[in-house]
C-alpha cells in the first residue's frame, strides 16, 4: 500500500526503473537531509498514532459514561468520568499540538539546507551549466520545489503512516469481530492498489509538467524585468502579455489535468470501499436475519468499517502529493547530480597534452607569464562535429608585458580570457601562468592570481566600496579602494553619489550608467595588484576624455602585471605592448599595432573599418 | 519575537527595501472578491455538490439502522424487499458519492485554476505597464516571488479552502441546531464554547498575519539573491565571491527559516489552545449533563444524544485550524500582490488618444522638447526647462560627460519616463497622448544593453516587428551586417539563444538589437550607447544602415565614439542638463567649445 521511506537505504537512482518504484526510490535520496531530524519525525510520527489512539478511545468513555454511571444514577462516578475525559481531552490536545511543535523547526531547517546546498551547488557548477539552464528553472527547484518536499515531510510522510497503521488495525478488529464480512471488506483492497499504482505513474509524468512549466514561467517573469527596456522601447508589453498568458494557459491545462486524475482516483477511493462495505451491509443483515450473527455485532463490526472510511480515502491525495514531492526531488536532484567542476584536472584530464603534465619541470624554472600550449576550446555540449571555438592557440605574454586581442564579432576572444580563470576549461593543449598549469592550480589560487573585468560589467547588491573590493580578498583597505577608484577615473562620480563609496548599488541599490559601472568594474579588477590581469573590452563605454584619462592610469597598473586586454579599437590597443590577432579561433598574427597594420589585411579592416579586410 | 523586533526596526526606510509596498486599505479583501466573483455561480454549483455529497455519505449510517430495525425482521418473514431496498440505497449513496467528489475536485480546481490564471495575468501585465524605474527599484527576484510563491499560496487556500470552510460552517450550523433543539442548557455552553474559540482565532489570526507577511518578504530576499547570483555567475566565480554568497544568503534563508518555523509553530499553538476548550467544553458538557440526568431535570436518552453529537461539534475545529492557515498565508501574500497592483503606472496609457498626423514625404517626423523639466525620484533636478527641436529627417548627435544628461533625454523621447514639467512633442503631439502602438512606431530606443530574450534569433529580432516574414527579418540582419555570423549559428536563425551552441557574444547581441530597431522601422531612432560593443567594422554597419535603410529617419545619437557622431547633421553638446553647444560637426570642430576638445582627443586615440 502506500509506501514510506523508513529504512535509510542507500540512494540509487536508476531513471529506468518501473515508475511506480521510482518514486519511493527519489524520495528516498531525502534521506541525508531527513537524517538529522530523524528522531523528531519519527517520535512525531509516533505521537501521531498515539493521538489518534486516543481520539478513538473518548468516545469509547463517553459511551461507558452514559451507559455506566449516569444510568447507574452514580454522583461520584459522573465525576470520575468527566475528570477521565478531562484528562484525556488535555493528553490529546497536548500531544496534538506536541507532533506539530516537534517537526515545525527542522521540518523549516531540512528546507532551509536543501535551498542552501542547491545553492552552494549552483555557484560551482561550471559556467556551462549556467550557459544552458535557464535561471528560472533553477529557482522554482530553489522554492516551488522545496516547498512542496516539506510539504511532504509534514504531511504525506506521517499520515500514510498513521493511516497505515490504522488501516491495519481497524482490519486486525474486523477480522476479530467476523473474518467473513472481514473478507469482503478486504476484497477491494487489490483492485484498489492496481488502480494506485496507475494513478501514481500518471500523475508523476503530469506533476513534472506542470513543474518545468512553472520554471519556464518564472523565467518568463524573469526576463520580462531585465528586458523591460526592450518591451518597453519596442511597446511590446501587450506581445509578452499574451506569451505569458499562452504559457500559464498551458500550466492551467496541466493542473487541469493533474485535477482530473486526482478526481477519478478519489472517486475510485471513494466508491469501491463504500461498496465493499455495502456489501457486507447485505451481507450482515441476511446473516443477523438468519441467526447466524448478532444485531450488535453488526453495529460495531459497521462502526469500525465506517470509521475506517477517512484514512482510507485521503490516502488519494496523500498519494499525490507524495507523487508531486517525488517529481521535484527528482528535479532538484537533476540540478545536485550535475557534475560540479573538479578543483584541480585530474591526471588523465581531457587533454591531449597530458604526458608531460605532471611533469616537475613545469612549475619551477619554466617560462614566466602566461603561456597558452596548443589550446583548444569546443562547448562541452556542442556537436562533435562543429568547429572548435579556439583552435591550437599558441601564445606567450611575457612577464609584465601587456597583450591586445583582437578579433573580429565572434572570434572567440571572449571565450579566451575565460580560459585563463578556468571559467571554462580548455579542452586540450594547457596554459601555464609563470610556468605553472593552471589546470593543475586550486581553482581559488588561480583566481586569486588573475583578476578579470567583463564585457558586461555585473555589480552586486552591495555598497560601491564593497563592489570594488572584493577584488581583494580582503586584505585591501580605504587607501586600494582610492587608488583603485582613481585608475578607473571613478573617484570624481563615486564622491558625487548620496553616500560616496558607501551608497548601495546593483540591483537592490541605485542604478548607474553603463560607462559608471564599467569603470567600478575596472576598479574592482585592479584593486588587489593582481599578477595576471584580464580585461574584456574594459574602456567600450566610456567617453574619449575619460577613456584617455582612464588609460593614462591604467598604464602605470599595467607595467607591474601581465595582461590580457581584448580591444576593438586603436585607442585600447595602445595600452600593449604587443597586438594578437585572433581569427576564426586561430592566432592569425602576433605583433606590434604598427607591424599588424602594415602586414595583416584583417587587423587593418578590424581597426579603421576601411578596405574589406578578411573575407566577410 | 525576534521576527517582530526586526519588523519593527524594518519599518523605517524605503518601502521598496522593506519590500512592503503600501496598498490602499482592504484592497487584500477586494482583490480576493474581484478574483473570485466571475465565478460566484461555480462556487455556488460547488458548494452544492459538496452539501449533497456529505448527505450521500451521511445516508450510510442511515442505511444500517434502518437495515437492523426493518431488514432483518421483514427478511424473517420471508419480505427480502427491505434487504435488496438497502442494497440499493448502499449502491446509489456509494455512486452518488463517487461520481460527486470528482465533479466537485474537477469543478474546485477549474474554479482555483481560472482564479490564478486570471491573477498571474494581472501581476503580469501589471508589471509590463509599470515604469522602468519601478522595476530598477522592485528587482525581478521579488516579481518572481509575487508570481511564484505568493501565487502558490492562494493556490492552497483555493484547492482546500472551499472543502474545508464549507465543511466547518455546515458542521457548526447543523449540531449547534440539534444540541440546542436537544437541550437549550447544554446547547447554550456549545454555543458559549465559540466565545473563547473565536478569541484563540483572532488571536491566531493576528499573530500568523504578521508571521506569514515576514515569511512572503523572506522568502523574496532569497528569491532576490538567489537570481542575482545565478545572473551574474562569471563574475561571482571570478571574485572567488562563493563563500561570501553563500554567507549572506544563509542569513536570507535562515530568516525564512526561522518565519516558516515561526508559523508552523503558531498552528500547533492554536491546535493545543482550540483542542483545550473543546475537550474541556465536552468534559464540562457532559458533567452538568449527568447531573442533571441524576437530579431527573434531563432524560438519559437525550444526553446520550447530546454526547454523541458534542463530539462531532468539535470535530472540524482542526479543519478550520487549517482553512485558517491557508488563509492567512494567502492574504499575506495578497496584500504583497496587491502593493505590487496599488502601484500606478509612471507613465499611464491615454486615455484619449491623438493621432500622428499622416507623415509628408520624409518618413521622419520632428521631435520637440518644450520646455521640459526632469528631477528623478532621488531628487536632483537633471533636465531644467529644456528647449529643442528636432526637423524630420535630422541626424542629432549628443555628447557630454556621464551625468550630463544624454541618457535622461533619450529617455523622455522614448516615454520610459515622463516631464515633471513641460512636454515632449511628435510632429506636435504630446508623447503622454499617443497610443502605445502609435508611439513605438514613431519611436525606438537601441540601449547599451542588448538582452536577449528565450527563443530562437529570428523571435528576438522579430520583437521589432511581431508579424514580420522570414525575409524580412534576414534582409533587417543583412542590412546590419548580422546575417553571417547568424548563418554560422548551429541552426541559423532557427538557433535556440540558450541551447547548445547558441552562445552570441555581446557585441553579436548588439547587432541583433540594432537588426530589432531596422525590422520596427521607425520614424525617430535613439541609440542611446547602442554602439561600445561593436568594433569598428560593425560600427561602419551601423553607419551605413543608417545612411541607406534608415535614410530620412529623425535620429538622435548618443555615443561616446565620435565616429558615429560624425556623420550626424547637428552635434548637440550638453553639460549640467542644458545645451551648451549646438551645431553641425565641421562648424563646432574648428570652434574652441568642448566639442572641438573631444574631437581632438577622439583623433589622437584614433593613430596609433
Amino acid at each position: 500500500m502506500p509506501e514510506k521511506p523508513v529504512a535509510p537505504e542507500p540512494p540509487a537512482p536508476d531513471p529506468h526503473d518501473a515508475h511506480d518504484r521510482s518514486a519511493v526510490r527519489t524520495l528516498l535520496r531525502l534521506w541525508p537531509y531527513v537524517r538529522p531530524v530523524r528522531a523528531r519525525l519519527f517520535t512525531a510520527a509516533f505521537v501521531a498514532i498515539v493521538a489518534s489512539c486516543l481520539s478513538l478511545v473518548i468516545p469509547l468513555v463517553l459511551k461507558w459514561l452514559v451507559d455506566g454511571p449516569v444510568a447507574d444514577r452514580d454522583p461520584s462516578g459522573v465525576w470520575l468520568g468527566a475528570l477521565y475525559l478531562l484528562l484525556l481531552g488535555i493528553a490529546e490536545a497536548v500531544l496534538f499540538g506536541y507532533r506539530r511543535w516537534l517537526v515545525a523547526r527542522p521540518l523549516s531547517g531540512v528546507e532551509a539546507r536543501m535551498r542552501a546546498d542547491l545553492y552552494g551547488r549552483l555557484q560551482r557548477l561550471p559556467i556551462a551549466f549556467h550557459d544552458r539552464w535557464a535561471s528560472g528553472q533553477l529557482l522554482s527547484r530553489g522554492t516551488t520545489d522545496l516547498m512542496l518536499v516539506r510539504m511532504f515531510l509534514a504531511f504525506p510522510l506521517t499520515f500514510l503512516l498513521v493511516n497505515a497503521v490504522t488501516i491495519l488495525a481497524g482490519y486486525v478488529l474486523l477480522l476479530a469481530q467476523d473474518w467473513s464480512l472481514g473478507l469482503v471488506l478486504l476484497t477491494p483492497v487489490i483492485p484498489l492498489v492496481v488502480v494506485c499504482s496507475i494513478f501514481e505513474g500518471r500523475y508523476g509524468v503530469v506533476a513534472r509538467r506542470a513543474q518545468d512549466q512553472v520554471g519556464d514561467l518564472t523565467t518568463v517573469v524573469e526576463e520580462s524585468v531585465l528586458g523591460i527596456r526592450i518591451v518597453k522601447g519596442f511597446g511590446r508589453h501587450r506581445s509578452q502579455a499574451t506569451a505569458f498568458r499562452e504559457l500559464s494557459g498551458r500550466l492551467r491545462g496541466t493542473e487541469l489535468v493533474k485535477a482530473r486524475l486526482l478526481a477519478l482516483i478519489w472517486a475510485v477511493i471513494t466508491f469501491v470501499p463504500e461498496l465493499a462495505i455495502g456489501a457486507a451491509l447485505v451481507l450482515g443483515t441476511v446473516q443477523v436475519a438468519d441467526g447466524d450473527l448478532s444485531a450488535g455485532t453488526l453495529v460495531a463490526f459497521l462502526s469500525t468499517a465506517l470509521a475506517l472510511r477517512w484514512p482510507v480515502e485521503s490516502i488519494g491525495f496523500l498519494l499525490a502529493m507524495s507523487q508531486e514531492a517525488a517529481t521535484a526531488t527528482e528535479r532538484y536532484f537533476e540540478v545536485m547530480d550535475a557534475e560540479e567542476e573538479p578543483d584541480t584536472a585530474p591526471a588523465s584530464g581531457g587533454t591531449s597534452a597530458a604526458p608531460d603534465r605532471a611533469a616537475p619541470g613545469t612549475t619551477a624554472g619554466g617560462p614566466g607569464g602566461v603561456r597558452f600550449e596548443g589550446v583548444s576550446f569546443r562547448y562541452p555540449d556542442a556537436p562533435a562535429d562543429s568547429p572548435p571555438v579556439l583552435d591550437g592557440i599558441d601564445l606567450h605574454i611575457r612577464p609584465g608585458e601587456t597583450l591586445a586581442l583582437v578579433g573580429g564579432t565572434g572570434s572567440g576572444k571572449t571565450t579566451l580570457t575565460a580560459l585563463v580563470p578556468r571559467l571554462h576549461e580548455a579542452s586540450a593543449g594547457r596554459i601555464l601562468l609563470d610556468g605553472e598549469d593552471i589546470a593543475l592550480m586550486e581553482r581559488d589560487r588561480l583566481r586569486s592570481l588573475v583578476s578579470m573585468a567583463f564585457e558586461e560589467p555585473t555589480l552586486f547588491s552591495a555598497s560601491v566600496g564593497e563592489n570594488v573590493l572584493m577584488g581583494a580578498d580582503g586584505t585591501a583597505g580605504e587607501p586600494e579602494l582610492r587608488r583603485a577608484l582613481g585608475v578607473a577615473q571613478a573617484d570624481g562620480f563615486v564622491e558625487r553619489l548620496p553616500e560616496a563609496a558607501a551608497t548601495q548599488v546593483g540591483e537592490q541599490g541605485l542604478s548607474l550608467s553603463g560607462g559608471q559601472r564599467q569603470r567600478l568594474a575596472l576598479a574592482r579588477a585592479v584593486v588587489g595588484r593582481p599578477r595576471f590581469l584580464v580585461l574584456d573590452d574594459p574602456l567600450s563605454a566610456l567617453d574619449v576624455h575619460t577613456e584617455a584619462r582612464v588609460e593614462a592610469a591604467l598604464r602605470e597598473v599595467l607595467r607591474e602585471t601581465t595582461a590580457l586586454v581584448v580591444a576593438h579599437r586603436p585607442s585600447t590597443v595602445m595600452l600593449a605592448d604587443r597586438v594578437a590577432l585572433l581569427s576564426r579561433g586561430r592566432i592569425a598574427a602576433v605583433g606590434t599595432h604598427h607591424e599588424l597594420l602594415r602586414s595583416s589585411e584583417e587587423y587593418a579592416w578590424l581597426m579603421s573599418g576601411e578596405g574589406e579586410g578578411g573575407n566577410r | 519575537m525576534t521576527a517582530q523586533t526586526e519588523q519593527t526596526e524594518q519599518r523605517t526606510g524605503d518601502p521598496f527595501d522593506r519590500d512592503d509596498l503600501p496598498a490602499p486599505p482592504g484592497a487584500t479583501g477586494t482583490l480576493l472578491r474581484s478574483l473570485l466573483s466571475a465565478h460566484r455561480v461555480r462556487v455556488a454549483v460547488a458548494a452544492l455538490v459538496l452539501l449533497v455529497k456529505e448527505g450521500a455519505v451521511q445516508a450510510g449510517p442511515l442505511l444500517v439502522a434502518y437495515a437492523i430495525d426493518t431488514g432483518v425482521p421483514a427478511f424473517r418473514a420471508g419480505d427480502h424487499g427491505p434487504v435488496l431496498a438497502v442494497a440499493l440505497g448502499y449502491l446509489l449513496c456509494a455512486a452518488l458519492s463517487g461520481v460527486l467528489q470528482y465533479v466537485f475536485v474537477r469543478g474546485a480546481a477549474r474554479i482555483n485554476q481560472d482564479v490564478l490564471l486570471d491573477l498571474r495575468g494581472r501581476i503580469f501585465r501589471h508589471s509590463q505597464i509599470l515604469s522602468v524605474d519601478f522595476h530598477e527599484r522592485y528587482t525581478s527576484g521579488r516579481l518572481i516571488s509575487r508570481s511564484t510563491t505568493d501565487v502558490e499560496s492562494l493556490r492552497e487556500l483555493l484547492s482546500e479552502g472551499l472543502q474545508e470552510l464549507i465543511g466547518v460552517v455546515l458542521s457548526f450550523v447543523s449540531i449547534s441546531a440539534i444540541l440546542l433543539y436537544l437541550d437549550l442548557g447544554i446547547g447554550a455552553v456549545a454555543v458559549a464554547s465559540f466565545l473563547p474559540l473565536s478569541f484563540l482565532v483572532r488571536v491566531y489570526r493576528r499573530r500568523a498575519g504578521a508571521v506569514y507577511a515576514e515569511r512572503s518578504t523572506a522568502i523574496a530576499g532569497v528569491i532576490v539573491k538567489f537570481a542575482e547570483t545565478m545572473n551574474g555567475i562569471r563574475p561571482v566565480r571570478a571574485f572567488r565571491r562563493e563563500r561570501v554568497n553563500e554567507t549572506e544568503f544563509a542569513a536570507l534563508n535562515h530568516r525564512h527559516e526561522r518565519s516558516n518555523g515561526d508559523a508552523l509553530l503558531e498552528m500547533a499553538r492554536y491546535v493545543v489552545g482550540s483542542r483545550l476548550v473543546a475537550n474541556t467544553a465536552v468534559a464540562g458538557m457532559c458533567l452538568w449533563g449527568a447531573h442533571r440526568v441524576a437530579s431527573g431535570s434531563l432524560e438519559l436518552g437525550v444526553l446520550a444524544a447530546a454526547v454523541l453529537y458534542m463530539r462531532r461539534l468539535y470535530d472540524p475545529i482542526d479543519r478550520l485550524g487549517m482553512f485558517l492557515n491557508s488563509y492567512e498565508s494567502a492574504a499575506a501574500s495578497l496584500s504583497k500582490i496587491a502593493g505590487l497592483l496599488a502601484q500606478e503606472p509612471g507613465v499611464p496609457e491615454t486615455t484619449t488618444p491623438a493621432a500622428l498626423p499622416a507623415r509628408t514625404g520624409s518618413p521622419g517626423r520632428e521631435v520637440t522638447f518644450d520646455k521640459v523639466r526632469f528631477a528623478y525620484r532621488t531628487g536632483g533636478e537633471v533636465l531644467p526647462a529644456f528647449g529643442l527641436t528636432i526637423p524630420a529627417g535630422q541626424t542629432v548627435a549628443v555628447v557630454g560627460a556621464t551625468g550630463a544628461g544624454k541618457s535622461t533625454l533619450a529617455k523622455l523621447l522614448a516615454r520610459f519616463y515622463d516631464p515633471t514639467d513641460g512636454a515632449v512633442r511628435l510632429d506636435g503631439v504630446d508623447l503622454r497622448d499617443l497610443t502605445t502602438p502609435d508611439l513605438r512606431r514613431g519611436i525606438v530606443m537601441v540601449t547599451q544593453e542588448a538582452f536577449l530574450f528565450s527563443g530562437t534569433v529570428a523571435e528576438n529580432i522579430a520583437i521589432g516587428r511581431p508579424d514580420a516574414t522570414r525575409a524580412q527579418i534576414e534582409d533587417a540582419a543583412r542590412a546590419i551586417g548580422a546575417h553571417d555570423f547568424i548563418k554560422g549559428l548551429p541552426d541559423g536563425y532557427d538557433t535556440d539563444v540558450r541551447k547548445r551552441g547558441g552562445r552570441i557574444s555581446a557585441g553579436q547581441r548588439q547587432l541583433v538589437a540594432f537588426a530589432r530597431a531596422l525590422l520596427a522601422d521607425p520614424a525617430v531612432l535613439i541609440l542611446d550607447e547602442a554602439t561600445s560593443s561593436l568594433d569598428v567594422p560593425g560600427e561602419r554597419a551601423v553607419q551605413r544602415a543608417m545612411d541607406t535603410v534608415l535614410a530620412g529617419r529623425t535620429a538622435v545619437v548618443i555615443a561616446h565614439r565620435l565616429s558615429t557622431v560624425e556623420v550626424a547633421d547637428r552635434v548637440l553638446v550638453m553639460e549640467s542638463g542644458r545645451i551648451v553647444e549646438d551645431g553641425a560637426p565641421a562648424d563646432l570642430v574648428t570652434g574652441e567649445g568642448h566639442y572641438a576638445g573631444l574631437h581632438q582627443a577622439w583623433r589622437e586615440s584614433l593613430v596609433g
